[in-house]
């Protein structure tokens, strides 16, 4: 992987599946060490997390404290399984070192630590802390006149705690126009649909109501995420961003997809390997649209 | 009003002019009380260090960091009132390379804010500098929910966290100047910022190690922030009943000198812990973990037992709970009377 000094660089849709397919594979295989692990919330994020570190993001593995880097802050820090893969096959570090996932002494466990793991940007895991942290560096950034992005991806269970909203009116305040945030719509929360649990919608209206830029996608079409990330404006002073993208909670896998079974599991024998040739066949046509057990 | 029982407030809201030419406390006058030099300091500091920045939450006039936005408009940030917003978004700015000083009342930090200060600022151990205004009792009639009597406690337990409190206008000024150089986040605790004079200057401060004020072989006071003033009155007061105290700011809560609390313990046979703090889990815990490995010896924590203080005018309140110079003497007396 080459240094990449611009937002935005020219790859295949192809390779984008590709590697959405790998971090989805790479998910199912750490949590077989580990013995629970966050499927379903990374299946979601997988078309997301492949655009944004593989086509979109102005990083450089071999300086990754680059202090004009874009930054990536996991607020939904439950699915740095996803990202662990990711940064290694970019370089931050070597793939073996995952080999040692969740174990004892290990740096990589099921949430980021950024004292731990070259190229995570910052810790996260406490819901809620992602979009204010991603503010400040976006305040820094302009303070230091470079022209970085700082990108944010939130779940939407999260955007249940008062600080996201502190955060949301700030940043609109402050007019962060260098900030993006993306909120993976997949539906759920653990205890059921979030429009059921404590409902989040009308997101759209109530972020444009705080003073961001709002734009909303299918989260798992690739060349939609790209439209929505080259329709970024640059410059520092503006509207904050976002990208409200809608998704499927466990897409990828069928058996998961919708079903609050699966936000922590553990595949074992023989749908370990059916889940593996699942993922590897592709993404199908979704078959479930309702919330299952 | 006299100066006593004046708005625990003043000089933070109104009348800053008037109070600057005509106020003074305890011989100290306005201009070199912490409240008036915060953000001078913070300003000051700021013309030679870009990384400086100062973040506050809808009290800008109450801790005078006004003089800071004046001076340095384009790093200073008021977040209105969301403290947990901006000591997450203050991690943010320090992972970026700088230094933020977030400024609000210490309950709505040490006590609000405290798993922002611990998940984004401790564990990420970033140098966020969070002071924490107006502590302990000192909001006075303002009410419980504005008193902070749990904060060293709380923050006293985040690994990786420097805890501190500041004396007097000088000693703030020393911690501002030594933070620079610190490199672990640190939560800072200020008194009311009406707090008279113990250092007539800037004092050469060490963080860790703590400041012996007086020497005396019968008794030791440690203490820490606004009461160490109120100590070394006392002190004053034992000497006339032929008790010679020696006083200890121990301005650094975490990490402690407990070499200094062994020393007292071998030296002076007795110790007495004064603070504006809940006597659970404070200065007076800190020192008692020292010496639970010493010889057993006169010690008492003296402090706010664990209650919920009455509301009042901060000088009745401190008279009430004996943190003024004849309480402290007093609790003093009684404490020697077992030995």
């Amino acid at each position: 992987m080459t240094e990449q000094q611009t937002h935005g660089r020219n790859v295949s849709r192809e390779f984008l599946e590709d590697r959405a397919k790998f971090i989805r594979l790479e998910t199912v295989r750490l949590t077989r060490i580990a013995g629970a692990g966050h499927y379903s919330s990374t299946f979601s994020a997988a078309e997301l997390l492949a655009a944004l570190y593989y086509a979109q993001m102005r990083i450089n593995p071999a300086e990754p404290d680059w202090p004009e880097r874009d930054r990536f802050v996991l607020s939904k820090g439950h699915i740095a399984i996803g990202l662990y893969p990711v940064l290694a096959d970019l370089g931050f570090y070597d793939a073996d070192l995952l080999e040692d996932y969740t174990r004892l002494g290990s740096a990589f466990g099921d949430h980021p630590d950024m004292k731990k793991i070259t190229g995570v940007d910052f810790s996260s895991g406490s819901l809620g802390h992602g979009l204010s942290v991603a503010l400040g560096m976006a305040l820094s950034a302009r303070m230091q006149g470079n022209d970085s992005r700082i990108y944010c991806m939130l779940g939407d269970g999260e955007l249940n705690e008062g600080q996201v909203w502190e955060a949301a009116m700030s940043a609109g305040h402050f007019g962060c126009q260098n900030l993006v945030a993306i909120v993976d719509r997949n539906r759920l929360c653990i205890d059921g649909s979030t429009e059921e649990i404590m409902s989040v919608e009308p997101l759209t209206d109530r972020f444009a109501s705080f003073g961001w830029n709002v734009q909303r996608i299918d989260g798992h079409d690739l060349d939609a995420i790209m439209a929505a990330f080259d329709a970024l404006p640059s410059g520092n002073k503006g509207k904050p961003q976002m990208i409200i993208a809608d998704t499927v909670k466990g897409r990828g896998v069928q058996m998961m997809e919708m079903s609050l079974n699966w936000h922590v599991g553990n595949l074992v024998g023989a749908d370990y390997d059916a889940v593996i040739e699942e993922i590897q066949r592709g993404l199908q046509p979704v078959t479930v649209t309702e919330v299952r057990p | 009003m006299s100066e006593a029982e004046g708005d625990v407030l003043s000089g933070l809201f109104t009348g800053i002019s008037d109070l600057k030419e005509s106020r003074s406390v305890k011989g100290t006058p306005a201009s070199r009380l912490p409240a008036f030099i915060l953000g001078e300091e913070l300003a000051d500091l700021a013309d030679h260090d870009p990384r400086i920045v100062v973040l506050t939450a809808d009290l800008a006039s109450a801790n005078r960091t006004t003089e800071f936005r004046d001076r340095h408009p384009e790093r200073f940030f008021d977040f209105g009132i969301a403290e947990k917003n901006m000591i997450t978004a203050a991690a943010g700015m320090a992972s970026c390379g700088q230094i933020p000083f977030t400024a609000t009342f210490a309950a709505f930090c040490g006590i609000l804010g405290a798993e922002q200060i611990r998940t984004d600022c401790a564990y990420t151990g970033l140098p966020v500098r969070v002071l924490g205004h107006h502590s302990g009792m000192s909001m006075g009639f303002y009410g419980t929910s504005h008193h902070a009597l749990e904060d060293l406690a709380m923050m006293r337990t985040i690994a990786n966290l420097t805890v501190i409190c500041t004396t007097d206008a000088n000693h703030l000024r020393a911690v501002l100047r030594a933070s620079l150089k610190h490199d672990k986040p640190m939560y800072i605790r200020l008194g009311r910022g009406r707090d008279p004079e113990v250092y007539a200057e800037v004092p050469e401060i060490e963080i860790g190690k703590a400041i012996r004020l007086r020497e005396g072989r019968d008794l030791t006071l440690i203490t820490t922030g606004a009461q160490v003033h109120a100590c070394l009155e006392a002190a004053d007061a034992l000497a006339e009943q032929g008790i010679e105290t020696r006083v200890v700011d121990m301005h650094t809560i975490k990490p402690l000198d407990e070499a200094e609390v062994r020393t007292a313990a071998s030296e002076t046979g007795a110790i007495l812990t004064v603070e504006e703090h809940n006597i659970i889990g404070g200065l007076g815990s800190a020192v008692a973990e020292v010496l639970v490995d010493c010889e057993r010896l006169p010690f008492r924590r003296h402090g706010i037992d664990d209650e919920f203080v009455l509301i009042g005018p901060p000088a009745g309140l401190y008279a009430h709970y004996r943190l003024d110079a004849p309480g402290v003497r007093d609790v003093a007396l009684e404490l020697l009377e077992k030995r």
